[in-house]
Order: C-alpha cells, then sequence, then structure tokens
C-alpha cells in the first residue's frame, strides 16, 4: 500500500478495554461485527498515512465477529477475548492470509497452516483484523528494514515507531486494533512498545509456542502481545501461553492466571535497579523520566536495591553473534524451490538458488546471513560463535544471580525516545546498539515487560523494562501495573 | 583486533550462504562487515577458558516435566495445500532446473 508524505502529525488514540468491549458485546449493546467494520474503516483512512497494515483479512474477521454475535444473542457465555480486534505481525502464519515477513522472498506466500499462538486467540473469541508490518525477517529496530516500506510512529510521524514489530505497536497506539501479536528476538516486542506507548511482553523462553512464527533466532524467538494497558496484556499472555506439542522447546509448566495475579499489589517486592543500565549513552530525559518511575514503585512499598550485572557491556556483541549465526541456518529454506519467491534468471539449480535469494532478500537479511555464515565458517567458528556462547552463559548467570538478590529489575526499554525516520539507517552498528538494553534478557531466556513510563518534553512516550526471572511473568505484571498506575 | 574482511571473504561467504552479492553491493557489506567485527571483537577481553557453551535456554528454567513427546502417526499438512505455494510443481514433486545432463 502506497505511503502518503505529509508534515508530522499525531494519530495517538486509546482503545476501550477488553472488560468494556466485552461487557458492551455481552449485553448486546456493540456487535462484533460493527466493531470489526468500525476498525476496518479506521484503517481505510489512517493506514495510507501510518502504513500499519500489509494486507487485511476481512472475511475471516467477519466470520468470526458473526460467530461471536450468534453465542451473544443466545445469551451464551462469551470467551474471554470476544469480538476484540486484533492484528498480527506478518511473521506469524495465518491460513490462507499472505504472510511476508516484510520480505520480497514472501510476496504471495498463502501459509497452509496457522501459527499455534493464532489459532488460541481465534478460539478465545478474538477478530483477527489483518497482518501487520515489520522489518523484514524481524530483524530491525526502526521498521525500515520492511520490503513494504516504513510504519510511522502514530505519536509523531516523522519518527520510527521502533522495530521489529513496529507495526503491532503502532497498531495498538493508534487504536487501529485493540491489540496486537507481535515477536521479540532481541528487542522487537520492547523497544517498538516503548517508542510507541503501549504495553508489551516478552514472555520467558518457551512460555508461548513457536510454532507458525517464521524463525529468525530460534534460541531467542518468542512470540507476545501487545495491547494498551498491562492487565489486557496479561490476559492475552494467558490465551496464547502453554505447552504445544508442535514445538519442542515448549514449556510444560502450568499457565497462571496472569491478569488475576496483576491484580495483586506490588508492595514488597524487591526492586533490583542495575547501574549498567543508567550509564554513558541513556538520555537525560529518559533516565529522569525511568527515575520517576522507580520513585514511584518505592512509594508503592516496593524495596529499591542496587544490583549490579557488569557485563552487560557484551551483550550486543554476543546477540548479533549467536543470532545472525542462527539466522543465517534458519533463512537457508529460502531457495526458490517448495515456496515463496523463485527468480526468473534460474538455468540451473545452483543459480536459481543464489538469484532468488539475491533478488528476494533486503540489504540486512543479507547482512546478518553473511554475518553469521562468516562466524560459523570453518576457521572462525571457535573465535566467533563458540566465543559468544560462552558469554552467554556468562550473561544469563550473572541474571541468575541477581534475581537470588530481587524480584525484579528495572531498566529502561531503550537508551532513547523514537528517533527520525532515516537517521539511523546509514549505519547499521549505530541501529544494533539501540538494542543495548533488550538483548541480555534475550539471551538469558528470562521474561519481561514493557510499560509507559512519562515522555520526554517534545512529548515521546518513554518505557520502564520490567524484568523478572523465569516464569516469573506474574511478578513482572504487578510490577509493571504500579508503574502504569502512578501515571507518570 | 582489526578483522581485516576482505573482498574475497566476502565472496567466500556470500557463494557459502547461496547469496550472489551484485557488484556494487560488495564494497558497502565489506566496510559494514569489518565494522561490526571489529565491534564485536570485544568478546576478546573476556578470558572464557572453561565455560561451557550456552546453546539455547531450556537448562537454566528448571521446567518440570517437559517429556519428549510419544512416538505416534500424526497426519501432516494435506500435499495439495503445501503443492499450491510451489512456485513450480505436477501437483506431486518440486520441479527446479535440470541437475544432470545426459
Amino acid at each position: 500500500m502506497p505511503i502518503e508524505t505529509r508534515a508530522a502529525e499525531s494519530f495517538v488514540e486509546k482503545p476501550k478495554t477488553f472488560a468494556a468491549l466485552h461487557e458492551e458485546i455481552a449485553a448486546g449493546r456493540t456487535k462484533a461485527a460493527d466493531l470489526a467494520n468500525e476498525y476496518y474503516e479506521r484503517i481505510e483512512e489512517k493506514n495510507p498515512r501510518l502504513n500499519v497494515y500489509l494486507s487485511l483479512t476481512k472475511e475471516r474477521a467477519l466470520a468470526q465477529a458473526a460467530r461471536i454475535d450468534d453465542l451473544a444473542a443466545k445469551g451464551d457465555p462469551l470467551p474471554a477475548l470476544a469480538g476484540i480486534p486484533m492484528g498480527i505481525k506478518d511473521v506469524l502464519v495465518m491460513q490462507g492470509a499472505p504472510s511476508t515477513a516484510g520480505s520480497k522472498i514472501l510476496q504471495g506466500y498463502q501459509p497452509p497452516y496457522d501459527c499455534t499462538a493464532v489459532a488460541r486467540l481465534e478460539a478465545a473469541g478474538a477478530v483477527l483484523l489483518g497482518k501487520l508490518n515489520c522489518d523484514e525477517f524481524a530483524m530491525g529496530s526502526s521498521n525500515e528494514n520492511s520490503a513494504y516500506g516504513p510504519v510511522r510512529n502514530p505519536v509523531d510521524t516523522e519518527r520510527v515507531p521502533g522495530g521489529s514489530s513496529g507495526g503491532p505497536a503502532a497498531a495498538v497506539a493508534a487504536n487501529l486494533a485493540v491489540a496486537t501479536l507481535g515477536s521479540d528476538t532481541g528487542g522487537s516486542i520492547r523497544q517498538p512498545a516503548s517508542f510507541c506507548g503501549v504495553v508489551g511482553v516478552l514472555p520467558t523462553y518457551g512460555r508461548v509456542s513457536r510454532y507458525g512464527l517464521i524463525a529468525y533466532a530460534s534460541s531467542t524467538d518468542r512470540v507476545g502481545p501487545f495491547a494498551a494497558n498491562v492487565r489486557d496484556a496479561a490476559t492475552l499472555l494467558g490465551v496464547i501461553a502453554g505447552h504445544d506439542p508442535k514445538d519442542a522447546t515448549s514449556s510444560a509448566a502450568p499457565v497462571e492466571d496472569y491478569a488475576a495475579e496483576s491484580d495483586k499489589p506490588a508492595a514488597g517486592l524487591r526492586i533490583g535497579v542495575p547501574q549498567e543500565y543508567f550509564a554513558e549513552g541513556l538520555d537525560p530525559e529518559v533516565r529522569a523520566a525511568i527515575e520517576k518511575g522507580i520513585a514511584a514503585l518505592e512509594a508503592a512499598g516496593c524495596p529499591i536495591k542496587p544490583v549490579s550485572l557488569p557485563h552487560t557491556k557484551y551483550a550486543v556483541p554476543t546477540y548479533y553473534l549467536v543470532a545472525t549465526a542462527e539466522a543465517s541456518a534458519n533463512l537457508a529454506r529460502f531457495d526458490g524451490v517448495r515456496y515463496g519467491y523463485r527468480s526468473p534468471r534460474s538455468a540451473t539449480l545452483s543459480d536459481m538458488y543464489s538469484h532468488s535469494r539475491d533478488e528476494g532478500f533486503g540489504a540486512e537479511v543479507k547482512r546478518r546471513i553473511l554475518l553469521g555464515t562468516y562466524a560459523l565458517s570453518a576457521g572462525y567458528y571457535d573465535a566467533y560463535y563458540l566465543k559468544a556462547q560462552q558469554v552467554r552463559r556468562i550473561l544469563a548467570e550473572e541474571f541468575l544471580r541477581a534475581f537470588s538478590q530481587v524480584d525484579a529489575i528495572v531498566t529502561p526499554t531503550s537508551p532513547f525516545p523514537a528517533f527520525k525516520i532515516g537517521e539511523k539507517t546509514g549505519d547499521p552498528l549505530a541501529m544494533y546498539l539501540a538494542d543495548i538494553y533488550t538483548v541480555t534478557p534475550s539471551l538469558a531466556g528470562i521474561c519481561g515487560v514493557t510499560v509507559p513510563c512519562g515522555t520526554t518534553k517534545a512529548g515521546l512516550p518513554v518505557g520502564m523494562q520490567v524484568l523478572a526471572r523465569h516464569l516469573g511473568e506474574c511478578t513482572a505484571f504487578r510490577v509493571a501495573r504500579a508503574v502504569e498506575a502512578a501515571e507518570i | 583486533m582489526a578483522a581485516g574482511v576482505t573482498v574475497e571473504d566476502v565472496e567466500r561467504v556470500a557463494q557459502l550462504a547461496h547469496l550472489e552479492l551484485a557488484p556494487e553491493e560488495i564494497e558497502p557489506m565489506l566496510r559494514d562487515l569489518n565494522a561490526i567485527l571489529d565491534y564485536v571483537a570485544e568478546l576478546n577481553q573476556l578470558d572464557t577458558t572453561g565455560i561451557e557453551p550456552l546453546a539455547q535456554v531450556s537448562e537454566l528454567e528448571n521446567a518440570a516435566g517437559s517429556e519428549p513427546r510419544s512416538d505416534r502417526l500424526e497426519p501432516s499438512l494435506p500435499r495439495a495445500a503445501v503443492m499450491l505455494q510451489a512456485p513450480e510443481t505436477d501437483g506431486t514433486f518440486f520441479k527446479v532446473p535440470k541437475v544432470i545432463e545426459r
């Protein structure tokens, strides 16, 4: 879809809560079908400017809305997400719907199956409006790597929404969906949520099935929700979490009632503040906002304790070696044989592979495939890949030690607020450094929630990252609720 | 430590990855890879002797009872639906350019 260019403007609008919509639909005051159509009208009006949706799944959405309206008319009990209009990041496959992963190489691909998390949302009554823009194969921190054009930040359309889940974050911020589903490998849910002023969840590795998530770096890839408030994000996690026989790494641990747990006060939870996340490079206005958030937690009865994560500065190099190595293997499947793009310049099988990949992949994807291939190649494996895996253990164990002293750790989600479109595109390394606070939890496999925590003077949102130990989602949600309630 | 990646290295790695870079793509890629590899060389400041590599995190989670799934036949995706997505197919097989010359 073409993107218009105009002066900066704001598209921010807060969606209603799940509770409010549930009540309206159950009482028959709102029809799920009318609600879906209302969202489609808004999308038609605003998407040309924001470029949030790549494709719409109207038929499927309206059929689901009709089912919900039938249930409501009969007075039957409604499922948890009955009639809630949602959007899905385009790296999560939906049967028969275009699923491009933001790449030309998957243009026209219509997967023959549903992603587990998507199927669970729909089974819980959600109305899935369409597929959302993102960086190509979820590789990026600004959504500028999408083959289908950048997403604009609804807070300020001259700025990026963050990435790679720029579409899912911006859709919630502009109320083009009540909630959305994204994926996070090195910060791809948390950073855009913070840039757009919404809530984003990084579930523990294995908490949500990865079946049907187009793989980037399998050992850190997570599927997680975006919502306008913490409680709704917790409700969504409860729906999509849980063991899936189709993902061998999915956890068999019982799913908790995250929404109800998030209602419990945070008082008494010990909060760790790592000095390494407040060092050089942190924007002073972001620091000031996060310090207000920490003061609010203290006022809510949480003891604040300094903790130390001294190897933090090694996290970005470690992440970019581990993730690109895994990406180089995962993206080998795009070869023009079974699905996706095949180059017409395919005289031999070998030509077919290399031409299809060269024409189908964008610059950042090629850069990461080459970096990962280099790190795995003979003579370099020990120096780069093995070394990074060793440092990964140091980083993970450092977090586990910190969690023996505190219940949650709070940090800024990003060192700076949303930057201007085009500001960092010329320098891949500068873009990688945007992930400095989000990659370590990714490597360690722990969970977290990013929650809005004030704004800069220019009105740009700041996000606080609340981290908890493996399967400690309830704790992270309780702390995030306390920050949200302080209305910083 | 400068990584010192050369044009030949880029071409070799591109070949390993089945990526045929256009001539104008090589130079920027060389510059970026050297910058990134110089940066990741920071890891060499750390002595990691004797540290077991961490390839995946499930072992840290103490996840109870993640048992292997039972070894049972289950239906997979219907062939027709899968073949519908193939760039070239006869309905049973994926067709590719001829590999063996007679």
